[in-house]
């Protein structure tokens, strides 16, 4: 080519447009909406909703191209289509909160939770989930107890033990593959085995454990296997630097620093497990009193009692919804938990 | 508190591969040895054989003998632990511990190996070492603060006094100055004057004038091409390797003449 170089041109500057223009457009596009679905046949909010935002996209897009140019109009684009796809994502959340809120407060309250379901029967509007709460309670926390440390040292094994080879690839596959097991599987996995071992006369919360722990374990390993992989190498050499044993290492600098990501980790599996049905169907089963003993006797969880009030219809079906809420909110206050420990445990102190 | 360090013979491996080979060199007891070479030569590599941190990395080895105190650090029996222990290690990079405040990252050595200490006996510690590191001024008031809040010039000399609070034989520094800017560097290179009193010191450096500044004796370390061993070159007495170096490479790399 030839040698001769154009002069550099300045700066150009750009016209944008004014903040409010958005707003405007957003607006006229709403009217516009309403009327292509009046126009369409009658007219519904999605309609309205629907053919306002595909206005909306266009006009936005033409407008900005015309006065700002290209590229101005291009990030306009993805703008609107960003938010579009946020939005649209959070649709089914709300919308699922709001319906189990509204019609679950029509039963829920104190003496909902303090109650169990003796002597309900019929069109009665009393009875509570107590019994299924202690339930759910002891078959989490016993799925928790053999999952969590068991995940944790099979993450710490694969991230700081395991040499390249098959025996690391056949664990990390077997993970993979227990992650995908249908949860019926793992129910009916826990029973045999019970069956086989204890006798198919036992019934008790620890089954129902087990099968969960089944489900839940894959989950840990996953997770807290990526915080791991996260705490930077140089932190592990700076401990055994400092003459620090392997072992330590890995308990008071690896897993000290991933903590927070440790802990979010096995919130995500808690509230993976915590509403299964069908394990817990085939399991424990349902029973209408409160069962203190987690080694003996059916015992009542949340998600099959929610199954069973909902199956029997008429007035039961409010103890559903409530009973839904009961475990939306334990799920949220154990997450309100592990964003409290997150909080106070991760490493401070940003440049 | 220092000891010297006969290094005979010394391969280092990654796997299959032939990193640095036959290395024979003495590292004096109170004094700085430099090691210097292009980049790749296998200065690190070496460096990190001398507290066993090289093992670190999956199939990495050595053979060879290291030579502290009679002992030789590559023996049967020698627990890495106890070499790391005595021969303490400062990296490239600050690597504070990021959940801990400054006066636990100082205590670092002594807290993460389970042991108790005394309030007194460790308020003493943490003020001697970050004395010696040259950070005390700056940092009394806020010991407590996260150490990650430090700048990175501080950051290291936080590290400097991480590593001589557990008062090891001997310091090796890996390009400790190479992420500072030169008023940190000279801070360092001043510690580093202080610190060879009670100290043997080893730093792997890029920047000659520093070599030249800081250090007693200097090793020069090069490599014949790329995937071939690194090999050291010539080693002797700072002074005569930056005046009249004795081979023709060390003259090219010193002089900038390289390649």
């Amino acid at each position: 080519m030839s040698a001769v170089s154009t002069p550099p041109r300045p700066v150009r500057r750009t016209r944008r447009l004014p903040s409010f223009v958005p707003w405007a457009v957003l607006a006229g596009s709403v009217v516009v909406g309403v009327l292509l679905s009046l126009l369409s046949g009658e007219l519904t909010p999605t309609g309205a909703i629907l053919f306002g935002a595909v206005v909306y996209a266009i006009a936005i897009t033409a407008i900005s191209a015309s006065v700002e140019g290209g590229r101005w109009a291009r990030d306009r684009l993805a703008t609107t289509l960003v938010t579009g796809a946020f939005l649209i994502a959070t649709i089914p959340l709300i919308s699922l909160v709001a319906l189990v809120a509204t019609r679950g407060s029509l039963r829920f309250g104190w003496r909902f939770l303090n109650d169990d379901m003796v002597g309900i029967f019929g069109a009665m509007t009393e009875g509570g989930v107590y019994h299924a709460i202690i339930g759910t309670v002891y078959v989490t926390g016993i799925a928790a107890i053999v999952a969590i440390p068991l995940g944790i040292l099979t993450a710490v094994y694969l991230v700081e033990y395991a040499q390249p080879g098959p025996l690391k690839r056949a664990i990390t596959v077997l993970v993979d593959v227990m992650t995908g097991i249908p949860s019926i599987v793992a129910g009916l996995f826990a029973y045999t085995v019970f069956v086989i071992f204890v006798g198919p006369q036992y019934k008790s919360a620890l089954i129902g454990g087990v099968a969960l722990a089944l489900l839940m374990t894959p989950v840990v390993v996953r997770s807290v296997e990526e915080m791991l992989r996260l705490v930077p190498n140089e932190l592990r050499e700076a401990a055994y630097a400092l003459g620090v044993p392997k072992w330590l290492t890995i308990v008071k600098v690896v897993l000290r620093t991933a903590i927070a990501g440790i802990t979010t980790g096995i919130m995500i599996s808690i509230a993976r497990v915590i509403g299964e049905t069908a394990p817990l169907l085939v399991t424990v089963g349902l029973v209408n009193n409160v069962n203190f003993d987690a080694f003996d006797g059916r015992i009542a969880t949340l998600p099959v009692y929610v199954f069973r009030q909902y199956a029997q219809g008429g007035v039961s079906v409010d103890r559903a919804w409530a009973a839904a809420l009961t475990l939306i909110i334990i799920v949220m206050l154990l997450n309100l938990v592990a964003r409290l420990v997150s909080k106070f445990f991760s490493p401070k102190g940003v440049r | 508190m220092s000891k010297r360090i006969d290094v005979s013979d010394l391969n280092v491996y990654y796997g299959d591969f032939l990193a640095v080979e036959g290395v024979t060199m003495a590292m004096e007891a109170r004094s700085v040895t430099a090691l210097i070479g292009p980049s790749g030569c296998g200065k690190s590599t070496f460096l990190r054989t001398l507290n066993r941190m090289h093992e670190v990395i999956p199939g990495a080895r050595v053979e060879g003998k290291a030579v502290m105190d009679g002992v030789d650090l590559y023996g049967k029996g020698v627990d890495p632990v106890e070499v790391r222990r005595q021969v303490g290690m400062v990296f490239q990079r600050p690597n504070p511990f990021p959940t801990m405040s400054i006066a636990d990252n100082v205590l670092a050595g002594v807290k993460l190996n389970n042991r108790r200490m005394p309030r007194a006996l460790a308020q003493e510690t943490i003020e001697k070492a970050l004395v010696g590191a040259n950070l005390w001024n700056e940092v009394k008031d806020r010991l407590e603060r996260p150490g990650s809040s430090l700048s990175g010039g501080q950051q290291q000399r936080l590290c400097i006094a991480r590593a001589i609070a557990v008062e090891p034989q001997v310091l090796l520094m890996d390009e400790p100055c190479s992420a500072l800017d030169p008023i940190s560097t000279l801070a360092i290179e001043d510690l580093m004057n202080e610190l060879k009193n009670d100290y043997t010191i080893v730093i792997v450096t890029h920047n000659m004038q520093q070599a030249a500044r800081v250090s007693d004796r200097t090793g020069f370390f090069n490599i014949a091409g790329t995937g071939k061993p690194g090999h050291l070159i010539e080693m002797d007495d700072t002074s005569v390797m930056f005046s009249s170096p004795s081979e023709k490479a060390t003259e090219d790399y010193i002089s900038g003449r390289f390649g």
